[in-house]
């Protein structure tokens, strides 16, 4: 096997609501800082991770190229998945060995609509997502299965977002938990009738100056101050609270992969990739036992976490009762430290979520203050789907 | 001009008519069983019944065996979350449950909604039934929904009677016409009964004597009632036992003009009479006894 390192990282400061940047605007700074980081301007491969049910339109990953330079043609792959497994893509790119270097980013905006019923959109279509069922419910199945207990829950929730208030890069959320963090939905801001809805965005929206703003119907384009958009009550859904669901947050984040020589070249501290794995479950929830998680405690045993101590341990937990069954399914031991960054619970920018646990995991190793360190990134519905890596300095 | 202001549009994502999708030949004879009111299961080659069938065995990856088995109706809930505020995408548009449900004779659980009522009457284990939609299209929301087992049924009583005050009640509720109480001594025991009743409880003696009662009296005990009765103006109110002056034992009356939490034993009180051209044979003539403001009376 071909030792991979993790060479530099970068992510946005993530927002709670839309800020009416365009994806390649999103992405723009982080690829620079990682350039900048590394020196370098090409890459021998480059994946992304997002998802097009976000923004709404097909292929948009194709149109947040537009960050990266593509010409002359780069070699470049996407995969509709968190940006963990993008650079899962990249790893397995790099074992051939003919190229060194990959840059690997994911990006998400989950404002822009409904995030519960966008992610119904991954069920099956024959036997759960004509329920319905949304992302908050099947969470909450799982709570049920897992019978957290309710201050063990709370304690995990006031950790994160305490730990996210010392996070420049994460959200400040607020140590009371009655507080609900998720924007209206974009129905609750823009016209409701159907006949308002126009075919195409682009044409629709913004261009450079106020003046060159010609909608086709006065009622296409809404003028709304920061303040319309204001957090509406997630709904509890018992057990679930809504302060156990991860923050509504746009944002994107990239890391650059090396190998052979290039691994000193670029970084004074690489933090070697020692293990990566990623496993899945059958995604039916009835056909597994939803108050543990299989798929982790395989991609964990396949990755090595168990070998040796692991001082900090970045989870992709989107709800707070995750955290108890990634715990137990990873066999961390008492004295690992769980998402120093906040993790989810602080920021959560859809499809690059996981991506930012791989990477904050690196930056212990990078500024020095670890020297193992194990980075998670789930999904599917209920955990289905989880890669665990494990990296050394 | 330059404008600050955010530009912000409505855009909706929408495959007109939803996209077609083939079942295979595993799901589509499950949703047609559906469709003919039957949940049928597939068995795996381990002998395992997947509900709902899956096309290949999740544990092992091999392909399922051609048995179909009938499963349920029932089964039994081993996870719920309760839905308190359902949304427009939701089966149900009243609170609900989302619950995973082991279907008698299925290995696995099938995923479905419980129109519980209650979030209290779904606890892991309870037993739940399917609830058909009348019109079957072939979908997993043929099934409706799920409700919980009958494990109680609701008894109506309710005959009627005609009853005739004659003898001591007519007595008394004449006196009560005439805005009075009536009462009775016994001329054995010396004890002064109201209403006025034809014997004495205490020693049987017929009573001869009717007594006018002034209508103040003293509350010995009370209640306060939270269920409406339509013989009580509001709720709560407060029912009490009134010793009138100068009889023996006390009768029972509504308590008003009072706060409910202000009653208590001792306090003295008179009967508020409905005007005299609006009395009847009937003690609907004391709207209720109503505190006079005087000293508390000692109860022996």
């Amino acid at each position: 096997m071909r030792d991979v390192a993790i060479v530099a990282f970068a992510q946005t400061e993530h927002t709670a609501s839309d800020s009416g940047q365009s994806e390649p605007e999103l992405i723009l700074p982080v690829i620079e800082e990682v350039k900048e980081r590394t020196g370098l301007r090409r890459f021998g491969f480059t994946c992304s991770g997002s998802c097009d049910y976000l923004a709404g339109a097909p292929f948009s990953f194709v149109s947040a190229l537009d960050a990266l330079g593509a010409w002359p043609p780069i070699s470049e792959s996407h995969v509709e998945m968190d940006g963990a497994w993008a650079l899962y893509e990249a790893w397995v790119r790099l074992q051939h060995g003919d190229v060194d270097t990959a840059l690997v980013y994911g990006f998400g905006k989950s404002s822009l609509g409904d995030l519960r019923s966008i992610m119904t959109l991954q069920l099956d279509p024959y036997y759960l997502a004509p329920l319905g069922l949304d992302q908050v419910s099947f969470a909450a199945l799982q709570a049920a299965a897992v019978r957290a207990d309710r201050a063990e829950l709370d304690a995990i929730v006031r950790r994160s977002r305490a730990a996210g208030r010392d996070n420049p890069y994460a959200l400040d959320l607020p140590d009371e938990l009655t507080d609900a963090v998720a924007p209206s939905r974009a129905s609750d801001v823009a016209p409701s009738r159907a006949s308002d809805v126009v075919p195409s965005r682009a044409s629709d929206v913004v261009p450079s100056r106020a003046s060159d703003v010609v909608p086709s119907r006065a009622s296409d384009v809404v003028p709304s101050r920061a303040s319309d958009v204001v957090p509406s009550r997630v709904s509890d859904i018992e057990p679930l609270r809504a302060s156990d669901v991860a923050p509504i947050t746009d944002g994107a984040a990239a890391v650059v992969l090396a190998a052979g020589d290039a691994v000193a070249e670029l970084c004074a501290r690489p933090a070697y990739i020692r293990g990566i794995a990623h496993r899945i479950e059958p995604h039916y929830l009835g056909m597994r036992d939803l108050a543990r998680s299989a798929s982790a405690a395989d991609a964990a045993r396949a990755a090595g976490v168990g070998k040796g101590p692991v001082e900090v341990a970045e989870l992709h937990t989107q709800f707070a009762h995750e955290e108890i069954i990634l715990r137990r399914a990873l066999e961390l031991p008492a004295d690992t430290v769980v998402n120093p960054s906040g993790g989810p619970l602080a920021a959560n920018p859809v499809m690059a979520a996981g991506l930012i646990r791989i990477g904050a995991a690196a930056a212990r190793i990078h500024d020095g203050t670890a020297s193992r360190t194990v980075g998670h990134a789930a999904g599917g519905p209920c955990l289905q789907h989880n890669l665990v890596t494990v990296l050394e300095g | 001009m330059e404008t600050s202001e955010p530009l912000v549009a409505r855009h909706v994502l929408e495959f007109p008519g939803g996209y077609t999708r083939t079942t295979g030949p595993v799901i589509g004879r499950f949703l047609t069983e559906l469709r003919a009111g039957r949940i049928v299961g597939v068995r795996t080659a381990e002998g395992r019944v997947l509900v709902p069938p899956l096309e290949y065995d999740p544990a092992t990856g091999d392909p399922v065996t051609d048995e179909y088995v009938e499963v349920g109706p029932a089964g039994t809930v081993t996870a719920s979350a309760w839905v308190q505020e359902p949304r427009p995408e939701h089966p149900l548009d009243r609170p609900f449950a989302w619950a995973l449900i082991r279907l008698d004779g299925a290995d696995t659980t099938l995923v479905h909604a419980v129109d519980a009522g209650d979030p209290k009457a779904l606890r892991p284990g309870a037993r739940v039934w399917p609830v058909w939609r009348e019109r079957r299209e072939g979908g997993i929301t043929d099934i409706a929904c799920f409700r919980p087992e009958v494990t109680m049924i609701v008894s109506p009583v309710r005959p009627e009677y005609r009853i005739q005050a004659g003898g001591a009640l007519r007595t008394f509720l004449e006196g009560v016409r005439r805005g009075v109480f009536l009462g009775g001594r016994c001329a054995t025991c010396a004890k002064v009964y109201v209403p006025f009743r034809a014997s004495c409880p205490e020693c049987g003696t017929r009573i001869a004597e009717q007594v006018e009662l002034p209508d103040t009296g003293t509350i010995t005990t009370f209640a306060i009632n939270n269920l409406p009765d339509p013989r009580a103006p509001e709720v709560p109110f407060v029912s009490a036992y009134i010793l009138l002056d100068g009889a023996d034992i006390p009768m029972i009356a509504l308590v008003g003009g009072v706060p409910a939490h202000e009653v208590r034993q001792g306090m003295r009180v008179r009967a508020e009479w409905v005007p005299e051209s609006e009395r009847t044979l009937s003690m609907a003539n004391v709207r209720w006894f109503t505190p006079t403001g005087e000293e508390d009376a000692e109860l022996s």
